[in-house]
């Protein structure tokens, strides 16, 4: 016969600095990236297409890329944004998702 | 029309395409169809559900090409990671993300490619020296995404990396090794651009 020993709750300092789990209320954006390769005309279409952004709203976003290098082209939660993300890859953009930290 | 896509009346597109040029896309389509791979059903198993239930790579493709038709979902390329953590997590992370996308990625790009090749062989077996080919709208939109696959993996092995690069590329001396690759490059730009304007809403 044995007995549990009684357990001894150790709180390291590194256990508290891990738990800094993103806010879940923070929304999580899908960032397009420039590229020298994808036509203007197809970024465009494609975000006209698959987002059904109006054209000035779609040739906006298309000109932010290729000036600014990268635009904020959808926000929404996780999920969400991985599913922008897949879309955007099967078009061949180059997309990645991140929490929109301000 | 040579050289250029031109929208139908009702919907879809048309372009003539000779005997030299449609072995061109062609070849390049089949390389792509190469690089690409085949899924995972077609691997021996016979099992129909197995690709169902399969899961696809974690890690990103060694080959530069295969990394930009599928690149790392969380990984910004812009904003370098800010310490050791944190491109451990963006790694985990893209991991994932490529477990449960890549093998559906790959699958919707080889449908495009293979539409593009049956096309052009319809296009062949009617007439030796070519012809104009007419695409329905649907077939338009998979010609549409082969073409842009097909010019970010030549840009990828041309090394094109920023917009500089592609002016330099106009200006490449006739005996340059690159010469005939920098041709089919600029030459399917030109396909794609009066394509994309055939489908635009």
């Amino acid at each position: 016969m044995t007995s549990a020993a009684p357990i001894e709750i150790e709180r390291t300092e590194s256990a508290e600095q891990s738990a800094a789990v993103p806010e879940p209320d923070v929304p999580w954006v899908t960032i397009v990236h420039n590229d020298p390769v994808n036509l203007m005309s197809y970024v465009t279409y494609v975000f006209q297409t698959y987002f059904g952004y109006s054209k000035d709203k779609a040739t906006k976003l298309m000109l932010d890329v290729h000036r600014k290098g990268r635009a904020v082209v959808s926000s929404g939660t996780r999920e969400e944004m991985e599913r922008d993300v897949q879309a955007m890859h099967g078009y061949g953009l180059w997309a990645t998702l991140q929490q929109d930290r301000k | 029309m040579p050289g250029h896509f031109e929208p139908l009346p009702g919907g879809g597109a048309a372009v003539a395409l000779d005997a030299v040029e449609i072995s061109i896309i062609r070849s390049l389509t089949v390389q792509l169809l190469e690089l690409i791979g085949p899924g995972p059903a077609e691997d021996a198993s016979a099992d129909p559900l197995a690709e169902l239930f399969a899961e696809g790579p974690s890690r990103p493709p060694a080959d530069p090409a295969l990394h930009r038709l599928f690149p790392d979902a969380y990984r910004d390329p812009e904003q370098p990671p800010a310490d050791p953590r944190q491109e451990a997590e963006q790694r985990a992370l893209s991991a994932e993300f490529r477990r449960y996308t890549e093998n559906d990625l790959r699958a919707g790009k080889r449908d495009n490619a293979l539409a593009v090749i049956r096309s052009l062989d319809a296009l062949a077996a009617a007439d030796d020296d070519g012809g104009v080919l007419e695409l329905s709208p649907r077939e338009s939109r998979q010609w549409l995404g082969a073409l842009n696959d097909l010019r970010l993996t030549i840009g990828s092995r041309l090394e094109i990396t920023d917009e500089d690069d592609t002016d330099l590329l106009y200006r490449l001396p006739d005996d340059d090794p690159r010469k005939p690759l920098v041709m089919a490059y600029l030459w399917l730009g030109g396909l794609q651009e009066t394509l994309v304007h055939t489908l635009m809403p």
